[in-house]
């Protein structure tokens, strides 16, 4: 079998103007897990995390803005999902 | 309120949004654009091979001034399972005329060039703003509100790609559920130019597109894509999401699989990432198409939906660029009349309609559906996987007819299955 992946060290190569303490995707307290468990697996920058103890841990700094949890679970365990305010998030240098 | 009222505002500098303005500009129209990324491009990402045809009307020759990358005359389709790959490999070394090239290539130069075509002919650009709300007076629209501030326009276009937030707040778009989407993800990667000649089989100028169904999206409706640039490969996979939640592995470790699949790794061997990405892709087709036009509104590119995805192939930018000429050409003849009503820009329908987009989106409105046969994206390249197997092993065991060595890996996935997905798939291209 192959390595794990770790997506941080990816996104750790991309440019982000991250916009401190103006989060754009807010998870609900208390989500519905197996909708958690949809966005472990989808999102491509691996934000929704489930630790060893089962916990979970989110953090929208990383976000690459794709669309993907807003689209798979916008309704049932997304408190906000925008987009960051104008200049801040990503930006892809090549694309 | 501002006094200035634009014949257009455009939302979104990706490819649909910067030829709506160019198109407009051109002909004398007043035209704005407004971005939320620090340049146009700064937020788009592709697979990255363009089909030329489209700009090529547009603008003939583009590709002599254009940032692209390489030339597409190599394709590659290769059956991958976890252990084995049966690539399909085609050179094309025929003279084709300018509408039938396609090239690679990078949206953040891309896009940007094309902005910068736009501004040349009169567009007006502000980046670094992000619209938040659509202005309506009376059930029309009127303009856009960005940072506070109220912009007027006689007509506002909608190219804000596949996460259609300003087209949700009008009501003309549908959230439509995640199990028709699915999602990209792309690493960049660098290689010197003469590696990937060698290790690609193409020349100086000229390109690879090379597309992978099966393990790559891990069994999934999907498959993975490598295409060559200069200086560089866009290496990445799009997996359906309507089974994600039972999936054995997350997107990025399927493509990290992926990466490191036998076939891959030594394509890649010593090469440096230099950007990771991700995006949704619109999936349902001509089943997702929203309202396009209302009184003041057009939507245009991904944001309507204007995207092909045929399991192992993306197709939106070429889709993006002539919805985006439609959208401007619309305008343009509201603008004659003086009437930017739904009615007075009902001709973007008919330009569509005419126009491959819709013909296209038709012709393929039940490949979704055939797309959600997992042995396409399972058991046919295990199967395809068998039969080479069986062919090309020598082991002093007494060979077996070809015929009866098909028959017995095609009754592993079923004949029955066969000739159903078989008639399914024929008519749903
Ligand atoms: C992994 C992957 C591979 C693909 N491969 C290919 C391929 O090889 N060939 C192909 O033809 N197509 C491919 N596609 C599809 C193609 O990328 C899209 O169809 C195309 O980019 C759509 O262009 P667009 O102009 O409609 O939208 P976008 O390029 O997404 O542009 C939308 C723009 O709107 C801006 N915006 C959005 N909201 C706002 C707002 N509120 N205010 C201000 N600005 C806003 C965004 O920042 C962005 O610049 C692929 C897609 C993916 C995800
Ligand atoms: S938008 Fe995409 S990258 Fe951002 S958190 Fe959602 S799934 Fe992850």
């Amino acid at each position: 079998m192959s390595e794990i992946v770790n997506v941080d060290v990816k996104l750790g190569v991309n440019k982000f103007h991250v916009d401190e303490g103006h989060p754009h995707v807010i998870l609900k307290d208390n989500p519905d897990m197996n909708e958690y468990r949809k966005l472990v697996n989808a999102c491509p920058a691996g934000l929704y995390k489930l630790e060893d103890d089962s916990s979970i841990r989110f953090d929208s700094a990383g976000c690459l803005e794709c669309g993907t949890c807003k689209f798979l679970c916008g309704e049932t365990i997304l408190e906000k999902w925008e987009y960051p305010r104008g200049t801040f998030g990503i930006e892809y240098r090549y694309g | 309120m501002s006094e200035e009222s634009f014949d257009a505002i455009i939302v979104g500098a990706g490819l649909a949004g910067c030829v709506a303005a160019y198109v407009l500009a051109k002909e004398g129209a007043d035209v704005l654009v407004i971005e939320r990324g620090n340049f146009a491009g700064s937020k788009n990402m592709t697979g990255g091979r363009l089909y030329a045809h489209s700009l090529e009307k547009i603008i003939p020759g583009f590709a002599k001034e254009a940032p692209i990358e390489r030339k597409v005359t190599k394709e590659k389709v290769t059956f991958l399972t976890d252990d084995t790959g049966v690539t399909l490999d085609y050179h094309n070394g025929r003279e084709q005329n300018s509408t039938q090239e396609s090239y690679t290539l990078l949206r953040g130069d891309f896009d940007q060039w094309l902005m910068g075509k736009a501004e040349e002919v009169g567009a007006q650009f502000i980046t670094g703003i992000r619209v938040e709300e659509i202005l309506t007076q009376d059930g029309k629209v009127i303009g856009v509100k960005a940072d506070g501030d109220e912009l007027t326009a006689k007509s506002v276009i909608l190219a804000e790609g596949v996460n259609p937030i300003l087209g949700e707040q009008l009501g003309m778009v549908k959230r439509v559920k995640g199990d028709v989407m699915a999602v990209g993800a792309k690493e960049l990667i660098e290689l010197p130019q003469e590696v990937i000649q060698d290790r690609f089989n193409v020349s100086k100028d000229e390109g690879c597109a090379w597309l992978f169904a099966g393990s790559p999206a891990n069994g999934l409706m999907g498959g993975g894509f490598i295409y060559t640039n200069k200086n560089s490969v866009s290496l990445g996979i799009v997996c359906g999401l309507h089974d994600i939640g039972s999936s054995s592995k997350t997107v990025p470790q399927m493509l990290e699989d992926f990466k490191n699949h036998a076939m891959i790794k030594p394509l890649i061997e010593g090469g440096k990432l230099l950007e990771y990405s991700g995006h949704v892709v619109p999936e349902a087709g001509i089943n997702m198409v929203p309202k396009l036009v209302d009184d003041g509104v057009l939507i245009a590119g991904d944001a309507a939906g204007f995207c092909l995805n045929l399991g192992y192939t993306v197709r939106g930018m070429d889709l993006a660029i002539a919805s985006g000429e439609a959208a401007a050409k619309a305008v343009l003849a509201a603008r004659e009349k003086n009437d930017f009503s739904a009615e007075g820009l009902s001709s973007y329908q008919t330009l569509l309609e005419d126009s491959f987009i819709m013909k296209d989106l038709k012709l393929y409105k039940d490949l979704p559906a055939f797309m959600e046969t997992p042995r396409i994206f399972n058991q046919y390249p295990k199967m395809v996987a068998d039969i080479m197997q069986s062919m090309f092993t020598v082991d002093g065991t007494p060979s077996q007819p070809i015929r009866k060595t098909l028959m017995k890996h095609c009754k592993e996935v079923g004949y029955m299955n066969l000739i159903k997905d078989g008639i399914k798939g024929v008519t749903s291209i």
